[in-house]
């Protein structure tokens, strides 16, 4: 009885720990993850994780250090914005005219599948109609021009 | 409805050409530094000749902090001899000169020295840290640390006799 409550707790303990590493990821992970919102400063778009240059490699020694300190994400992303900007991140912050930058996308596409949605409803109800309402009246020189021609090809 | 149409594509139009005239009016190449009226990153540094030098030392002096490299080319053979000559006319007036060598090969990095006849404090910056601390992202970039130790004044590209003189000038 003794042991098998033992070996259930090393069981939760072990599952726990496992739970939370799976949680936070290995060092060598989280630098990734930081690494790729962070801009490459030598590079055209390329993400600090992304990037096979001297300074990028650099940048993801100085993340891993940190992170090794202990330092949290949040605090490694202000130290590169306070050195760098808010250049430095990949994907600007939510907040004041920013905002511009994430919400002007879906606008567009909802704005434009309504445009799009409106349009197609439009030529579907001039469609019908155009089969429905007889053509304008034919201008009687064509009806003959064409009655004339029809009968030469006939012959 | 034709005036209608004509009227939203103009109201469409008109915010999106009011954001490229912005857009395109600026800089790309240009990001300016937070660091800027800051207290300057601390750094530690050992030269090529094996002295130590670190900002704590040079409080109250006006420092000139250049960052560059041997494969820093044209950029960094233009300003070398402004560097040496800023150094030579200021030192006496207790101005610092210091240059950190990124991203190089010592002997490139020696090499260079030697043909620029430096004769201020250089070092080299191992892993990037003094660097990565001052928001560096090219060479060469130079940064005017005033007296108090805040940053006066960052440069991005190749220095020229004339913004050195101002900017020492404008620290003394």
């Amino acid at each position: 009885m003794r042991s098998a409550l033992f070996a259930l707790l090393v069981a939760g303990i072990l599952s726990a720990q496992w739970a939370s590493a799976a949680v936070a990821g290995s060092l060598e992970e989280q630098t990734l993850r930081l690494a790729a919102e962070l801009r490459c400063p030598v590079c055209q778009n390329l993400s600090v994780a992304d990037s096979p240059s001297e300074m990028a490699t650099q940048m993801r020694e100085v993340v891993h250090e940190k992170l090794q300190n202990g330092e949290s994400p949040d605090q490694i992303r202000n130290y590169f914005v306070s050195r760098y900007g808010e250049w430095i991140l990949l994907a600007p912050t939510r907040q004041g005219f920013n905002w511009v930058a994430w919400l002007l996308p879906f606008v567009a596409i909802v704005g434009g599948g309504g445009i799009i949605v409106l349009t197609i409803r439009r030529s579907i109800r001039r469609g019908h109609k155009g089969n429905v309402e007889p053509s304008g009246s034919t201008d009687p020189r064509y009806t003959s021009q064409l009655d004339e021609e029809l009968k030469e090809w006939e012959q | 409805m034709a005036t209608w149409k004509k009227l939203s594509l103009l109201l469409s139009i008109i915010p999106l050409l009011l954001l490229l005239a912005y857009g395109f009016k600026t800089n790309p190449r240009e990001v300016p530094s937070p660091l800027v009226g800051r207290q300057a990153p601390p750094f530690a540094l050992t030269m090529f000749d094996g002295s130590h030098n670190s900002l704590e030392q040079l409080r109250g002096k006006p420092v000139v902090l250049n960052f560059w490299a041997s494969w820093c080319f044209p950029a960094c053979y233009e300003e070398a001899p402004h560097l040496e000559a800023a150094w030579q006319t200021y030192r006496d007036r207790g101005v610092i000169v210091i240059g950190v060598d990124i991203q190089d090969r010592d002997a490139d990095a020696k090499a260079f020295i030697d043909r620029f006849k430096f004769s201020f404090p250089n070092g080299p910056d191992p892993q990037g840290k003094t660097s990565i601390d001052y928001g560096v992202y090219g060479v060469p970039e130079t940064f005017f640390i005033g007296r108090d130790g805040t940053i006066h004044y960052k440069h991005v590209g190749g220095l020229d006799e004339k913004v050195l003189k101002a900017k020492i000038e404008e620290m003394l």
